[in-house]
């Protein structure tokens, strides 16, 4: 009996444990949420606080309470043009910085994983460290810098390119989101395009070399193909936050930018409209069902 | 490698982390500067810095933020262990598919998602908004980070020893805390640190979360920001990076340590055996 228990039970109960401590954490903090504001999506507006109407209490009044259930949320989203626009620049915005933090990123994490070995730990090191720095911080950095008065009119006339009473027009602006985007998730970019570009075997570019081949060809026929792996993890590790993105477009973008991060954040903390704000989510959440499951897929691979 | 694919690297390198660093390094170089200008310098000064520590509001932000980072991250990190574990060990059990979904998917999920769901589960079920809703809320993000770090840790690890403990009858979480403990600790002791940067940077998912009396100093900062650019923001910027660049360090620094503390240990049972 006490052999089972040290052989079987004790094992089996460690396991058991080790195993439901995080996943009841996860259940009832990351998937749970997401039931509720699917619920909350379909109940009423209400001046009230919590301000909405509840749906359900219990299993037992599910069935009488069924009726309250309403799409109007959903409605009221087909309904006003905002909220489109504001879906499709925001998939737009996160298309065009994915594609511009791959054509920045690319040449740095190439150059890091040509550079001699000694030199590589450093390198990463160097990457990380702004990312350990704060996001918010940043960004806003960039607003002393890109502002009218700022740093690169300054700079700019300092120069001679604009006369003493020129400005330079790019805070508050799309081009300013850009540059914020691509700043912040540049080393999410780099990192995982120096791991794959890192494991490649230097000898098959050497081999194509002797056989002639030149090297932007073997660039496009060997390296990038061989990194496609790095490519996608990147790509699909900036777009997805991106499309959600409210600290830059809100710091960076001032009221031209439209974005659905910004949206959502309006509707909750200054319309107060939560069921409103939970249809906004759970939109933008089947939007981004499908790169969610192909990098979760990508990253089980890994 | 010929000449000019070297030139080539060697410039991207310089452009690439010149962009990454100058305006990090503007920012600090500002928070010094003596006029409330924030563009145009004034001359050497260190009055931002006399007056943030003047500023009340400011102190009690940065107290709540270092109290909800070292709880977070430490929940985090126990939670995010055990997990690297489960996904790294049970390869086959009911749930796990939603299991790793779960551990992977807040590390994309947009924030403004998480901090939304996570306040009207707080609302659900009647639980405060404030304090503690925030340290639940960055555990919860943070935890899959810790996961991550930990997790590739544990692939390099030799399991033969851990096989060794338990076939000679130590107990599984005995062996945990004497053998697999000490050779992830780095990985540990990492995604600690990352759990703690991430609560400490984190705007949005607190936004949701908080209430009266736990202002974190990212919504401070945030609402200061909303008024305009001054150089009291630099210097509390320039404080915040100070801090996590040596944590960082020597961290890596220690971790690196280990690394060849341990290369010469394996080295000398090698020549030995």
């Amino acid at each position: 009996m006490a052999e089972r228990w040290t052989q079987e039970v004790r094992p089996f109960l460690s396991k058991w444990a080790l195993v439901a401590v995080p996943y009841l954490w996860s259940l009832l903090f990351f998937l749970a949420p997401f039931l509720i504001i699917f619920k909350i999506s379909l109940s009423q507006t209400a001046i009230a606080m919590p301000p909405y109407v509840p749906v359900i209490y219990g299993l037992g009044d599910f069935w009488s309470k069924l009726s309250d259930f309403t799409f109007d949320n959903y409605v009221f989203l087909t309904e006003d043009p905002l909220y489109y626009s504001a879906y499709f620049s925001s998939l737009r915005i996160a298309l065009v910085s994915t594609v511009l933090l791959l054509v920045v990123g690319y040449p740095i994490a190439y150059g890091m994983a040509r550079a001699p070995k000694s030199l590589r730990n450093a390198l990463v090191m160097a990457v990380i460290l702004p990312f350990w720095t704060s996001f918010l911080i940043r960004v806003y950095a960039w607003i002393g810098i890109l502002k009218p008065e700022g740093l690169i009119t300054i700079a700019l006339q300092g120069l001679g390119i604009l006369g003493p009473g020129e400005q330079i027009h790019v805070y508050n602006t799309e081009f300013a989101v850009f540059i914020g985007i691509v700043y912040s998730y540049l080393p999410f970019m780099v990192l995982p395009l120096y791991a794959a570009l890192e494991k490649l075997d230097t000898t098959l570019l050497e081999a194509a070399a002797d056989l002639g081949c030149p090297p932007t060809k073997s660039f496009w026929v060997i390296t990038f193909p061989l990194s496609l792996p790095g490519v996608i993890a990147g790509c699909f590790l900036c777009f997805i936050p991106i499309v959600g993105e409210f600290v830059i477009p809100d710091l960076l973008g001032g009221s031209e930018t439209l974005m659905i991060g910004k949206t959502l954040w309006a509707e909750f903390f200054n319309n107060r409209d939560w069921p409103v704000s939970s249809a906004v989510a759970v939109v933008l959440l089947i939007i981004l069902v499908v790169p969610i499951v192909i990098f979760q897929n990508q990253q089980k691979k890994v | 490698m010929n000449k000019t694919t070297s030139w080539f690297n060697v410039t991207s390198l310089v452009v690439g982390f010149a962009f990454l660093y100058v305006p990090i390094l503007i920012l600090v170089v500002y928070s010094f500067n003596a006029s409330k200008l924030v563009t145009i310098w004034g001359g050497f000064s260190t009055r931002w810095y006399v007056e943030l520590v003047h500023d009340q509001a400011i102190m009690d932000a940065a107290w709540v933020t270092m109290r909800v980072g070292i709880l977070s991250a430490s929940f985090a990190t126990v939670l995010g262990t055990m997990a690297a574990l489960v996904l790294d060990r049970y390869r086959k059990f009911h749930g796990r598919a939603l299991f790793s979904g779960m551990v992977y998917a807040p590390l994309v999920m947009p924030e403004v998602i998480t901090g939304l769901s996570l306040l009207l589960l707080f609302v659900a079920i009647g639980f405060d908004r404030g304090f503690w809703a925030v340290v639940i809320a960055h555990t919860t993000l943070t935890m899959c980070f810790v996961a991550v770090v930990v997790q590739s840790r544990l692939v390099t690890l030799d399991r033969s020893l851990e096989e060794a403990a338990l076939d000679l009858g130590c107990p599984p979480v005995k062996t945990f805390f004497l053998i697999t403990l000490p050779l992830i600790l780095p990985g540990v002791v990492a995604g600690w640190m990352l759990a703690f940067t991430l609560s400490l940077d984190d705007l949005v998912i607190a936004s949701f979360s908080t209430g009266p009396g736990a202002t974190t100093l990212p919504i401070k900062i945030y609402s200061m920001v909303r008024l305009g650019v001054t150089p009291e923001i630099n210097a509390i910027s320039t404080i915040l990076i100070s801090v996590i660049a040596v944590g960082v360090i020597v961290a890596s620094v220690l971790s690196h340590r280990s690394q060849v503390e341990k290369e010469k240990a394996e080295r000398a049972v090698f020549l030995g055996g």
